[in-house]
């Protein structure tokens, strides 16, 4: 579209003296509209199209493995899914209670070890001097062990708990994933402690505030939001490891909790587990089971990353 | 005046009224003697590292009136305001020659705990900074510190009613001190480092991020405050310093030897200079800022 025509359009008159009045005139209006002839807003608009089909294509998995696990697992929970312990070859009922009571103690027991000890370090990470070589070494073995195969997690805990302890207990277990869980909570928790605005960290030193005064009345409790994120995240992923819980807690038939005592050193059963044993029968029972633990597993992790994400947007408000 | 000598300073302070306006020529060097100087700071040379940031400063603060600093950017106002409670500590580096006498006992002398100097000598900053907790957690935060016993809310009242903030916010006090609008925020810092009774408060341009409005809020706060605390205040504001300020120093920056090194050029009644300044920079400083 050219100039003149913006004019006609604009129902000014053509005279010689409205043209020389006019305060546009000489400029190029020809770029104004948008137009998929021109390379760049082309470009532009089929960029922006691959990427929403990318991102499309991305929740494919996520959705496919959800919809599957609904409609296989969906069908076999139940109460009695929940409340019964696993059945014998054959045996048409049971389910997979003592699984999850075990997965819940052995993540717990884990959550006990880890937070503690990534918490504190985290706040001699965030206080530590720049040039701090210990504290270097420790953020650099946190990221590697980020990183670290959980299967080798398993085997350091079968050689040191197992081994020293004579035999599979939830405890070996809940070692092996602490080893796994401990490095997130580590990096997420310094992370969080490090993004406490300096200048409220100068306010509570300005108002005579000792150290410890201002990690535990200024520092934790500001960045407390985004260290449970931080737990979350590492609970989710340590809820879900079948290979180290193979060589520490194994499996068990039975409760954790007997005539009121609770077994801590006990071969225990655990979802991941349950669903790998399981998984792998040739009786029909145990494989429906086996997708109803999954499914279980899967909203188990679910709502601790649902819980992590909310705790994270409320720090954000 | 009548002589204070025999008066404890305790037994002095509640009763004093707005500071007695002394001799313009009070002589910085006779702090230890003198009841109504409460801080006497004499800097030789301060340094960051082999910087030298600061020198041949002498400051007098006096009781229960408002002391300013004031001086182009990069003067060294501010670090002088920053030792006057030992906040320069946390920056690594810093070490000067000199003195700062609070009551006439060094505070950086090798005995005392720069934790306990800050309990003495609050700070407001110059971006409002409040914690991320409620407007009562907040004030009461210093008191929690302290381990105090007595009547917490009562005491938060007082701090908040002393910091012309108490009908803003009397009925959310358990809503977030980040809710509040800046100048409401910067007069809850005020109220917070208050609520302990120092002795001293310094305020690191306690307006430059505030609207007009706010500022004159906190001016008249300033000339309320003084009659039970003393005031430093750092200020780019010279209508400022010349609202609210008893006394005023006025720094400049040298560049002779290529670094850039404040020192304090002239000290005295805010009147004297501002209408009648005794030397050069200082007349040019102030001319320029006002035409």
């Amino acid at each position: 579209m050219t100039h003149e025509d913006v004019q006609a359009d604009t129902g000014i008159p053509k005279s010689p003296n409205a043209e020389e009045l006019d305060p546009f005139r000489g400029v190029d209006f020809s770029q104004l509209e948008r137009s998929l002839r021109r390379p760049r807003t082309f470009m532009s608009m089929l960029l922006s199209g691959l990427i929403t089909a990318m991102t499309l294509f991305a929740l494919i998995p996520l959705f496919s493995v959800v919809g599957l696990l609904l409609w296989r697992g969906g069908r076999k929970l139940s109460i009695a899914a929940f409340t019964q312990l696993p059945p014998a070859p054959l045996d048409q009922n049971g389910g997979f209670g003592n699984a999850i009571l075990g997965t819940l103690v052995i993540v717990g027991m884990a959550m006990l070890i880890s937070v503690p000890i990534g918490v504190l370090s985290a706040i001699f990470l965030a206080q530590a001097k720049s040039g701090n070589r210990l504290a270097s070494t420790v953020r650099f073995a946190a990221k590697v062990l980020t990183g670290f195969p959980s299967i080798l997690a398993g085997v350091f805990a079968y050689g040191v708990v197992v081994t020293a302890t004579g035999g599979y207990s939830a405890l070996a277990g809940a070692v092996a994933l602490s080893i796994l869980m401990l490095p997130t909570i580590l990096l997420t928790a310094e992370d969080a402690i490090r993004m406490v605005p300096s200048k409220m960290k100068e306010a509570a030193i300005g108002m005579g505030a000792t150290d410890t005064q201002t990690v535990w009345m200024v520092l934790l409790p500001t960045a407390v939001p985004r260290i449970l994120t931080g737990v979350m995240l590492a609970v989710a992923r340590g809820a879900g490891e079948t290979a180290p819980l193979l060589f520490t807690s194994l499996f068990s038939n039975y409760w954790l909790i007997w005539h009121g005592h609770v077994k801590l050193m006990q071969p225990t059963a655990s979802l991941a587990v349950l669903i790998y044993n399981f998984a792998g029968m040739p009786f029909a029972n145990q494989v429906e089971l086996a997708w109803a633990a999954a499914l279980v597993l899967v909203l188990l992790v679910l709502t601790a990353n649902l819980i992590g994400q909310s705790l994270s947007r409320r720090q954000v408000e | 005046m009548p002589s204070a000598k025999s008066a404890s300073p305790e037994a002095e302070r509640p009763k004093s009224e707005s500071p007695a306006s002394a001799s313009p020529e009070s002589a910085p060097e006779n702090g230890k003697g003198d009841p109504s100087i409460v801080m006497d700071c004499n800097i030789k040379e301060l340094y960051y590292d082999d910087v030298k940031a600061v020198r041949d400063t002498k400051v007098p603060i006096q009781k229960n009136a408002v002391t300013a600093f004031i001086g182009p950017s990069g003067c060294g106002k501010s670090t002088v305001l920053r030792c006057l409670n030992r906040m320069n500590d946390l920056i690594r580096g810093f070490r000067f020659e000199g003195y700062v006498n609070y009551r006439g006992k060094d505070i950086y002398g090798p005995t005392v705990d720069p934790v306990a100097v800050r309990r003495y000598i609050g700070i407001v900053f110059q971006q409002p900074n409040p914690f991320a907790t409620t407007v009562y957690n907040n004030v009461a935060f210093g008191l929690r510190l302290n381990g105090f016993k007595g009547d917490k809310a009562g005491t938060v009242e007082k701090a908040l009613k002393s910091a012309a903030l108490w009908d803003e916010v009397k009925d959310k006090l358990n809503s977030s001190g980040l809710s509040l609008s800046g100048g409401q925020q910067q007069r809850l810092c005020i109220a917070r480092a208050i609520a302990t009774e120092p002795e001293v408060l310094l305020m690191d341009e306690p307006c430059s991020a505030l609207d007009p409005v706010s500022t004159r809020q906190i001016e008249d706060l300033m000339k309320e405050l003084k009659k039970r605390f003393t005031i430093a205040i750092v200020t780019h504001n010279l209508a400022q310093a010349k609202r609210v300020a008893d006394k005023t120093g006025f720094w400049y920056v040298d560049t002779t030897d290529g670094a850039r090194t404040g020192y304090l050029v002239e000290f005295g009644d805010s009147g004297q200079i501002f209408d009648n300044p005794k030397e050069k920079e200082t007349q040019e400083y102030i001319k320029g800022d006002f035409s």
